[in-house]
């Protein structure tokens, strides 16, 4: 690089050349219709053995002083064809993009029901549902078997054997009438169970199967479904076993939801209640005359729900639990029912039936 | 119990509120509205008559009357009557031109039979008195002339339909309902059975008790010159069908009227029928009574009798004799008014499945002390209706029976409810119900409420047990006509129901932290929700089975599902065995969907089956309840009890996956029913076994045992069954082809423990497939399990791609080609190091299997 030289001499370096091919590769670029066209044009324009590569190469023969000069001008050529490229290539890769995503449209409308869809029952759901919202108070779930001896499904719950009340349960028996052994009538067993097999106090949730000998039909199955809570504590009284169940037909029906409480009797509790829940729906305005009529409480404001009240202290004699120190209370509802008013369910022979569409549309939750 | 309000105004002198507001009020008191039945509100312009003239019209194919009435009006109107049952003069209800009849029903003026008629004559069906009524009504001579008919009967009225709960016996009366509504609206009570009959000296029949444990009071007492023709009177008629019962005669109306007025069941003898003294007792064997009814009852020995020197007369408190019945012609009648025991009742009632209105009562408890007053007001009525002279004396055998008291601290009732009540606020309200309190405990008085107590009486132990200390002791005598009335709870039900239960605080006790669901109840949700989302629809049917579904599926004989829980009443005979497998409702499901249209059907069912022990004892034994049981007792009743294990199964018919306009679907198959068990393995989180087996109902050449291996001994553990069923079960169920199927016993599942994480490596994966040439009948399984323990730890995934059978693998062979893939955690493998672990793979399943390398 010590000689110098004319930068004349260097005809690639020349303001002309330089804007010729600069000019020409402009052209180029805008010319390709597509990207393999600008690849082409690359190639010749930009790529290692275009004019102005190769003028570029010549910059070290110039007099040091006329190089700053040729580099500026040749710098602003490539940059300008750079720039000219890059956009070309977006515009066509924009274009392409186009095209081939418009030629792979499908109809995503099509249907695609190929693998099978299941569901579950409605009434498993709605249990766990129900013992979802004790457990969440701290309650746990005590089960026991379906075919139960009559010990623990009356016997033990003050229910005698000529007692009024045993009659009133139909009840299947099992093998003979005195085998002693019964398909449960309820769910209270569990209690019974509950308390001689745990460690008070005890707060247990008991879902589950229960039977009598009726008819099927739109309001009655011979299997049906209760659930059933028994709280044993010290100190437990009735207006707790209010707050409790206040609390439950808030988790269930919502804010502002509460029960109601009508004397009745059980053997097993004393004293005894029926309750009723404020109707969901229209929140007992429908019982003011002049208001809209409803459906789901059928106009009484209240729906009658289930059964409660403080256990009999003869059931905790029975099983060894002191009623002086120990009181508590239970109460249950049938399932079937409550399944009626919540999803305006209005014949129980679809609940036993099976039918699949039934079923399906209550898929994993109720 | 049927209410006609008009009969409980009688006795309670009720505001002016409508018959909801009086029913509201016995609703909170525990006497439930069932129903409410206005009667005779429509009627209207219903006017008495006198008939003036009569002319019977000629030429029509019934007689047809033109009669002139006279209603109280300027002029006598012009009626044309069919009715003949009445002459001139008579005295009838007339309905006026503008009246309307129950149903309704308007009366206008009109031409008919050729003359006008001017209104109607009517019956008392017409009324709405009775069901029919063969001529017209004809009121007494002294009725004023155009007074309402309506006001005059009373036949303006609304009937309370309450649903008494059994502990409730008093509340099957007026006198009972009458007293809970005037405590409830605040408002004085007449007690009918505040009344004090003579003491008349003498008997008036000889009777006595012979079992004291079957009666306790029996009372006689006795009416001679009665008129049977006498007819009851249309206000005593009315308020007992209104009450729900037929008129039948005089008589028997008379002890119906007392029996819903007080409570107290009565019989009537006819005394020309009865021969010798009267003696309670229990039935001896062999003896047998006509009943009322007329059937012959063999009586059985613990049955409760009414006896005189010739026999059995009538089931007490349950159903009467017939020969000893009143007749149409019985003049001389003795009623007996009687005490019996509420259980013995309850026994005979349904020993011989008789319910009556007596039994019903005596069941749930009838006061001891209204023998005497109930036959008293018997005889009253019999007098002033029947024409009856009362006969002196009357007969009251009786057993003492010691009051029961019951001692609390006057905070019990406050205790109970969560709600402190004062202590005059509880003594009232004991009052009001009509207990004597006294201040203090009586000491050494407990008493019981003699044969009449529907609890159980507790004695010694019990009582002491439910006895509650505390300050401020009061003594409380519940009414005789609450025999139910036996604990301290007793009573603070009393108090807290009439203080209201709408008062109740509402408190949420703080319960302990609870564990949530056991693993167990965790894995039973999880079960059911993997099988939803595999596409099964979950069913609940019945678990009930019968021989032909031990027989549709095939069973041998000797089969463990054969021994059955048989129900002695089933609901259907077809069906009197408890399930011991799930498969019979979910095939019968699986037909009942396809019959409607769903042939593409995959169902499940997670729900207990009953397995009886060969050896278990035939009867549960009914334990104490007095005390805790002791283990060993618990565990006899156990032992009584059928095993009853958790199990889920599957059935499939149809596509499982469907066709559409993607291509051909996927037919259900033996394989979908084995992978059902495989999913609830993965759920279960175990390792699921599957080999050939032969298990009925399941065809023997497509039926998989599966099995697990026990955590703690590493045993394998039948767990169940699944493959496609055996034709001749799809036949006996008309099942579609090939429907396949899976049971399982979750139960059976050992709980696996926490999971444990595996070793990601981020080393490079090294593949290498082999082909495998086996004897056809080689279970795919075992070659698997050989390639996997052969190839060591170095083995991460091994997976089937392909099955080949044909000529290239020779007759009698098929071809496996797997896929191995290798990965170590701490370096990356060479060539070498996984050619090793494949071909120490391949040795092993040759050596297992006599599996040789295709191609090798």
């Amino acid at each position: 690089m010590s000689n110098t030289y004319d930068p004349v001499e260097v005809t690639p370096l020349h303001a002309d050349e330089v804007g010729r091919a600069q000019a020409d590769a402009l052209a180029a670029i805008a010319a390709a219709r597509d990207l393999d066209d600008l690849k082409t044009a690359r190639l010749a324009h930009a790529g290692d053995r275009s004019p102005i590569a190769l003028a570029n190469r010549e910059i070290g023969a110039l007099p040091p002083a006329a190089r700053a000069e040729a580099g500026k001008r040749i710098g602003t050529a490539r940059k300008a064809i750079g720039e000219a490229l890059a956009a070309r290539q977006a515009e066509l890769e924009a274009e392409r993009d186009a095209r081939v995503l418009v030629e792979e449209t499908v109809d995503v409308s099509l249907p695609w029901d190929r693998a099978p869809r299941g569901a579950r029952h409605p009434l498993t759901t709605l249990q766990e549902r129900i013992a979802d919202a004790f457990i969440a108070m701290g309650y746990e779930m005590a089960e026991g078997p379906e075919l139960e001896a009559e010990w623990f499904n009356f016997d033990a719950l003050n229910i005698a054997p000529d007692h009024p009340a045993r009659s009133d349960h139909d009840t299947f028996f099992v093998e003979s009438t005195e085998s002693g052994k019964v398909l449960r009538t309820q769910t209270s067993p569990v209690q019974i169970r509950a308390l001689l097999s745990r460690r008070l106090p005890v707060y247990v949730v008991s879902p589950g199967k229960t039977f009598r000998t009726d008819e099927l039909d739109a309001t009655h199955t011979p299997v049906f479904h209760q659930v059933e809570g028994l709280a044993i504590d010290k100190g437990l009284t009735m207006a707790h076993l209010k707050g409790t169940l206040d609390r439950f037909a808030e988790v269930m029906f919502g804010e502002g939801i509460r029960t109601r409480f009508r004397p009745n009797y059980f053997p097993f509790t004393e004293p005894s209640a029926e309750m009723d829940l404020l109707c969901f729906v229209c929140r007992g305005s429908s019982a003011v005359p002049g208001n809209p009529p409803c459906r789901t409480c059928k106009s009484e404001g209240w729906i009658e729900w289930g059964g409660c009240g403080m256990v009999n202290p003869r059931v905790l004699i029975a099983c060894g639990v002191d009623p002086a120190v120990y009181s508590g209370f239970a109460f249950g509802m049938g399932i079937e029912r409550t399944l009626m008013f919540r999803h305006n369910a209005e014949d129980m022979r679809d609940m036993v039936e099976g039918d699949v569409r039934f079923t399906l549309p209550f898929g994993m939750e109720v | 119990m049927k209410v006609p309000l008009s009969w409980l105004r009688e006795y309670v002198d009720l505001p002016a509120v409508t018959a909801h507001e009086v029913a509201d009020k016995l609703t909170a008191a525990g006497l439930k509205l069932e129903s409410i039945t206005a009667h005779g509100h429509e009627i209207k312009n219903v006017v008495v008559g006198r008939v003036l003239a009569i002319e019977e019209l000629a030429g029509f194919k019934k007689p047809i009357r033109h009669c002139r009435v006279e209603v109280g009006e300027a002029a006598p109107r012009e009626i044309v009557c069919g009715a003949v049952n009445f002459a001139e003069g008579a005295v009838v209800p007339v309905a006026l031109p503008g009246a309307v009849l129950p149903g309704g029903f308007e009366i206008a003026s009109r031409k008919t039979y050729g003359r006008l008629s001017d209104g109607m004559i009517c019956s008392e069906a017409e009324l709405g008195i009775a069901e029919s009524s063969p001529g017209i009504l004809l009121l007494p001579q002294d009725t004023p002339i155009g007074a309402d008919v309506v006001e005059l009967l009373g036949l303006r009225d609304d009937v309370l339909e309450l649903e008494i709960t059994p502990d409730r016996g008093y509340a099957l009366s007026i006198r009972g309902v009458a007293r809970e509504a005037a405590t409830a609206f605040g408002v004085p009570f007449r007690d009918p059975g505040a009344v004090e009959p003579p003491a008349v000296p003498g008997e008036s029949w000889p009777a006595s008790i012979a079992d004291p444990t079957a009666c306790d009071r029996f009372v006689l007492r006795s009416v001679s010159g009665f008129d049977p023709a006498a007819e009851s009177p249309l206000w005593m008629r009315l308020r007992l069908m209104r009450a729900g019962m037929r008129p039948v005669s005089l008589a028997v109306d008379v002890t119906n009227y007392i029996m819903l007025e007080l409570g107290q069941p009565l019989h009537a003898f006819d005394r020309s029928r009865l021969s010798g003294g009267i003696v309670v007792r229990r039935a001896q064997a062999g003896e047998t009574l006509e009943t009322l009814d007329h059937v012959v009852r063999k009586l059985h020995e613990d049955d409760i009798l009414i006896t005189d020197d010739s026999g059995p007369i009538s089931m007490a408190g349950t159903m009467g004799g017939l020969h000893t019945e009143i007749s149409g012609t019985s003049s001389d009648i003795v009623i007996e008014a009687a005490h019996f025991s509420a259980t013995g009742i309850a026994r005979e009632s349904r020993r011989h499945n008789l319910v009556s209105e007596a039994s019903k009562r005596f069941e749930r408890g009838v006061d001891r002390e209204l023998p005497l007053i109930a036959s008293w007001r018997a005889v009253q009525l019999l007098v002033e209706l029947g024409g009856a002279t009362a006969e002196p004396g009357v007969t009251h055998a009786q057993v003492e029976a010691a009051p029961l008291t019951i001692t609390i601290p006057s905070g019990h009732p406050g205790r109970v409810a969560g709600l402190p009540y004062t202590r005059e606020t509880v003594i009232r309200r004991l009052e009001q119900v009509g207990c004597t309190v006294s201040d203090g405990a009586v000491a050494g008085v407990r008493g019981g409420q003699g044969v009449a107590a529907t609890g159980v009486v507790s004695s010694g132990d019990l009582a002491d047990k439910l006895a509650v200390q505390g300050d401020d002791l009061i003594t409380v005598t519940p009414p005789t006509w609450r025999p139910d009335m036996t604990d301290p709870n007793d009573l603070a039900e009393e108090v807290i129901r009439l203080e209201g239960y709408e008062h109740l605080p509402s408190v949420l006790p703080a319960a302990p932290a609870g564990a949530g669901l056991t693993e167990a109840q965790r894995l039973r949700r999880r079960a059911g929700r993997a099988l939803a989302a595999s596409g099964y629809v979950e069913v609940l049917s019945y678990p009930f089975i019968g021989e032909r579904d031990l027989d549709g599926l095939q069973l041998p004989e000797g089969d463990a599902r054969r021994r059955v829980s048989r129900l002695v009443n089933p609901l259907s005979e077809d069906e009197p065995f408890m399930r011991t497998t799930l498969l019979p409702g979910l095939l019968k499901t699986l037909v009942r969907n396809a019959g409607r249209g769903f042939g593409d059907v995959a169902l499940f069912e997670i729900g207990l089956v009953y397995r009886p022990e060969a050896d278990a004892p035939a009867t549960a034994p009914v334990l104490a309840v007095d005390r805790r049981p002791i283990p060993e007792e618990l565990a006899e009743i156990e032992k009584a009890l059928p095993r009853q294990p958790l199990r889920v199964a599957v059935v499939l018919a149809g596509e499982f996956e469907r066709s559409g306009w993607w291509g051909q679907g996927r037919q259900a198959s033996w394989a979908d029913a084995v992978e059902a068990a495989r999913t609830l393995a993965r759920a279960a989180g175990v390792e699921l076994g599957v080999s050939a087996d032969q298990h009925e109902p399941w065809h023997p050449g497509r039926c998989a045992l599966l099995t697990v291996a026990d955590p703690v001994t590493g045993e394998s553990v039948t767990v169940g069954h699944a493959g496609e069923l055996h034709p001749r079960v799809v036949e006996a169920y008309g099942l579609p082809p090939r429907t396949a199927a899976m049971e399982l016993e979750l139960s059976a599942i050992p709980l696996s423990g926490p999971v444990q994480t595996p070793v990601v490596s981020a080393y490079p994966v090294a593949t290498q497939d082999v082909a495998l040439i086996v004897p056809a009948d080689t279970p795919v399984a075992t070659v698997e399990a050989a390639l996997h323990e052969g190839a060591g730890d170095l083995l991460e995934a091994i997976r089937l791609f392909d099955v080949y059978t044909g000529e290239q693998v020779g007759e009698g062979n098929k071809s496996l080609a797997y896929s191995l893939r290798f990965r170590a955690g701490d370096r990356t493998l060479t060539v070498e190091e996984t050619t090793a672990a494949r071909d120490a793979a391949v040795a092993l399943a040759a050596e297992r299997t006599g599996a040789q390398l295709r191609g090798a």
